[in-house]
């Protein structure tokens, strides 16, 4: 098993806002709209440097995902930001008809996805946001694993053209991947490779698979972690050659099993190569209030989760 | 720029067209764009400042961005009759197209989309409610760009209920944005009936005040000097800090005897004898698709 070890732990959404900072000094294209949420998504280093390309649009989110359409439009690449349950489902429509539908250069960047926004509750809590964005034809859907990763995937959305879902989260997390990393939209990450078992993850379940992949290291198994920071498109090469080698599959993610990276998985494998899949995730259920690790725990989010399942996939070859 | 009897000339074969369209379609919403045929019309023609450069196919050139022109944006679209019309009387595609209204593999969608790349069309609309926070975005955009043309969107009476609209109403003033000029097409019915049994949006252009906005009355849609009269009146407003609605008092179906002072064309097609009817009240004008 390959070492990944870290010096430091931050929240991803800081990873939002570095990349941000970075892209108001490189792009005069870029611009950032928020919905009364400026710290919690972590702009104020950019709104230091370019307030003449901040857009502070209230808790107004329809209206931000439109403003963000016509400045698309004008030609500007907008970073639309809120919490990932008011840029999500709250704004499901304006997303599909104003940006998706009529393709526009919009990038919706939201925090505070997942059981991992903690005591605020399931109110807050999205865990469908994938499900829905995956369902939109066109759309570029990523969930980076820490700082390092959101912080490249918000730079390399600049350079693509057409509309994008990045989500991140509040919690602060290991920080694991090469802060000089480049980040290459629709193409998985080999986190270590194995021969026993893929498991395929997202967000914040990456550093948990991690984990779990040096506790199945000392019981002998010898699994293959890759991580999957762009939901859609899928990278299916890199995951029909990982399935080759090793015969079964763990998907892992801070989300509903329904709908999510695992049944994109699932819908892969089962048109091309039909083979044992477990999945880690949300189960038809909504969250709750608690610390983000106590939920984590609770909601089977975590190490010990992916372990148990990948003793369960194996038996099933 | 037009006279008022040229654009007398165009409005009827535009209203022509849109009854035409939806009878071949056999669906579609003649009432609300035959009540703004006149305003869209005098927008496009009269009005507007467009790109006028043509390209090797004879066509206006259409720029997506609407960078040194004004830009319109259609936020009911379901009045798409209305629209393409006038985009293809106006010279972005060819007037024969309209023929492919609603049917299928065509551009003209049964709402605008820009799906299929039909020159003139934005940003796709028919969900209602948000047009104007677009428009919001082009009207910012422009300002972010220094350039000082201007934005136009026009909405329904009905649309005013949904609630994206207020959060955009709140939005313009609040950023300057006095170089967008929107119209509410205030024909006092919707779908289901009346505005005012349905759900009464009561003073529309007090709201409108209320949040900030200057406005201008049109106190007939359908007299082509009145809708001159306002957009000028609209357009001396501009530059002031404050974005501007103009208030029209329209007539859904108007130009139609029996589609007018009523509810029930928003969005049913005319059978044959009904368009024959139809188009005894509406000469040929410029020659039909």
């Amino acid at each position: 098993m390959k070492k990944y070890t870290y010096t430091d732990k931050k929240d991803t959404r800081s990873g939002f806002g570095a990349g941000m900072a970075e892209l108001g000094k490189t792009n005069p294209k870029v611009v950032a709209l928020c919905a009364d949420l400026v710290a919690s998504l972590k702009l104020d280093d950019f709104i230091k440097e370019n307030s003449d390309r901040f857009v502070q649009c209230g808790i107004s989110e329809a209206n931000m995902i439109g403003v963000s359409a016509g400045l698309a439009i004008s030609g500007y690449i907008p970073y639309a930001s809120t919490f990932a349950n008011f840029g999500s489902g709250r704004v499901y429509d304006q997303i599909r008809q104003s940006v998706a539908y009529s393709n526009l250069n919009v990038k919706i960047a939201v925090s505070h996805a997942g059981l991992t926004l903690g005591e605020d509750g399931a109110t807050h809590q999205i865990l469908e946001d994938l499900a829905m964005m995956r369902a939109l034809p066109g759309m570029t859907v990523i969930n980076p694993c820490d700082y390092n990763q959101t912080k490249a995937a918000t730079i390399a959305l600049a350079d693509h053209v057409g509309p994008a879902y990045l989500r991140f989260g509040r919690p602060v997390m290991p920080v694991f991947t090469p802060a000089d990393q480049k980040f290459e939209i629709g193409k998985a990450w080999m986190v270590n490779e194995g021969k026993d078992v893929t498991i395929i993850a997202t967000g914040h379940l990456v550093w948990e698979a991690i984990q779990a992949g040096e506790i199945l290291e000392q019981e002998g198994i010898d699994a293959e972690i890759i991580n999957i920071h762009t939901i859609k498109p899928l990278d299916e090469e890199a995951i029909l050659k990982s399935v080759a080698k090793t015969g079964c599959v763990v998907t892992a993610e801070e989300h509903q099993l329904n709908g999510g990276l695992g049944e994109g998985v699932c819908q892969l494998l089962s048109r091309t190569t039909p083979l044992p899949v477990e999945m880690v995730g949300v189960n038809n259920s909504f969250g709750e209030s608690g610390t983000p690790a106590q939920l984590m725990d609770k909601y089977g989010l975590n190490a010990a989760s992916i372990v148990e399942k990948v003793k369960k996939v194996m038996s099933r070859k | 720029m037009k006279s008022t009897d040229e654009l007398k000339q165009i409005v009827t074969q535009v209203r022509r067209d849109i009854v035409r369209m939806v009878h071949g379609a056999k669906s579609g919403h003649p009432g609300g764009s035959l009540g703004c045929a006149d305003m869209v019309t005098t927008l496009y023609f009269s009005q507007m400042r467009i790109n006028e450069a043509k390209g090797e196919d004879g066509f206006l050139e259409f720029s997506h961005s609407g960078d040194g022109e004004d830009m319109f944006f259609l936020s009911n679209g379901h009045i798409s009759p209305l629209f393409y019309s006038v985009l293809a009387r106006r010279g972005y595609f060819p007037i024969k197209e309209l023929s492919t209204f609603r049917l299928l593999n065509s551009r003209l969608q049964g709402h605008p989309a820009t799906h299929e790349g039909l020159p003139g069309i934005r940003v796709a609309s028919g969900s209602l409610g948000q047009g104007l926070s677009v428009a919001n975005g082009a009207a910012l955009g422009k300002k972010m760009k220094g350039d000082d043309f201007l934005v136009y969107v026009l909405m329904g009476d009905g649309e005013q209920q949904e609630g994206q609209i207020w959060e955009a109403v709140q939005f313009a003033p609040n950023h300057q944005l006095d170089n967008l000029i929107a119209i509410v097409d205030w024909n006092l019915k919707q779908i289901d009936g009346p505005t005012d049994k349905v759900n009464n949006n009561r003073n529309i252009k007090s709201k409108y005040e209320a949040f900030g906005w200057l406005t201008v009355d049109l106190a007939d849609g359908n007299d082509i000097d009145q809708v001159k009269d306002a957009l000028i009146k609209a357009k001396e407003l501009i530059g002031q800090g404050q974005p501007i609605a103009i208030m029209m008092h329209s007539e859904m179906g108007f130009g139609v005897d029996y589609m007018m002072h009523t509810h029930k064309w928003h969005g049913a097609a005319p059978n044959d004898e009904q368009l024959a009817r139809a188009l005894e009240q509406l000469p040929e004008t410029l020659g039909d698709y």
